[in-house]
């Protein structure tokens, strides 16, 4: 299995990233320059990592929202590829439009960082497989633009559509309906502000849960 | 012609920042303030003369780049140099 992990100027866990999939996930890691417009088809992942791209100018992801690497990622999730955005990746993927509604600055105003406790409210699709409806994590947050805004119907709709996978049990930026996480209606994108890729060695292993989901659901996707 | 770009989180959305400088200004004794809204100002120099090209181009990057329409609304304003 390959993952493709895309650097943009800024990015700082880039290297996390490629850590914990090539070492403890399987995978082979690829790693791809911003400027760069690779053919991601054979790739089973693209990861946009988190960090700090383009300084947070302008607003957090909307400038390697239009970065050149972004048309490559746009067709390989076009063709159902998957895509994990992770924190600034997150914002990134809600900045270019793969991904419904948008991240504000924290309403506490504090930059969080700390492990928080999140719900796993579905267990459908590649990202949450291997865990169950109402299962917690364990997984650290460190941002301070990581409040999720789309209007309280659309949270209703998404939910029902089980595109919500995780919510923090003690809210820690103000997002709307607790989310922590969300993915597209096909299921193949996936956005979430904690970060899987720093929680699977030292105080929490819960990011590897999230890991062992996708590789299972490209193994099954493989032998189907 | 520089057209001025003013973009604020949109009516609905919670801004911590003026939230935080309004109750700063009320501990002042300003209580008078009802509510403070910070946003951001971009001036984008533009080489044309005509005020139409000017803001069909700047509603454009409005829309693609400038501006993310989930959180927050805006308004170009647009300054005809020759009269400062």
């Amino acid at each position: 299995m390959k993952a493709g992990i895309v650097t943009f100027p800024g990015s700082n866990c880039d290297d996390d990233a490629y850590y914990a999939l090539t070492h403890l996930a399987g995978f082979q890691g690829e790693r791809h320059w911003h400027k760069s417009t690779p053919d991601f088809s054979d790739c089973d992942l693209v990861i946009l990592p988190g960090g700090f791209s383009y300084g947070d100018y302008l607003r957090c992801g909307a400038m390697a929202a239009v970065s050149p690497i972004m048309e490559s990622v746009k067709a390989f999730a076009g063709k159902g590829g998957l895509v994990l955005g992770i924190c600034n990746g997150f914002q990134i993927l809600c900045e270019a439009g793969l991904l419904p509604g948008a991240l504000a600055r924290n309403s506490g105003l504090t930059f969080s960082c700390q492990d928080v406790v999140l719900k796993v409210e579905s267990n459908q699709g590649p990202w949450t497989n291997e865990l169950t409806a109402g299962q917690t994590l364990t997984i650290p947050i460190a941002h301070g633009d990581g409040r999720y805004v789309i209007p309280e119907a659309e949270v209703e709709r998404m939910r029902s559509r089980g595109e919500i996978l995780l919510t923090y049990q003690n809210n820690p930026n103000g997002s709307v309906g607790d989310i922590a996480g969300v993915c597209n209606a096909q299921k193949n994108v996936f956005g979430l502000m904690p970060h899987p890729e720093r929680a699977t060695d030292l105080r929490s292993r819960d990011g590897m849960k999230i890991w062992r989901s996708v590789v299972n659901f490209l193994e099954k996707r493989r032998r189907s | 012609m520089k057209a001025r770009v003013h973009i604020f989180y949109k009516d609905g959305v919670f801004d911590p920042q003026g939230n935080t400088v309004s109750q700063a200004l009320q501990r002042q004794g300003f209580s008078r303030v009802a509510s403070v809204r910070m946003g951001k100002v971009i001036d984008v120099e533009m080489n044309t003369t005509s005020t139409e090209e000017a803001k069909r181009d700047v509603q454009k990057m409005c829309d693609t780049l400038l501006v993310n329409p989930v959180i927050e609304s805006y308004q170009i304003e647009l300054i005809n140099q020759g009269k400062g």
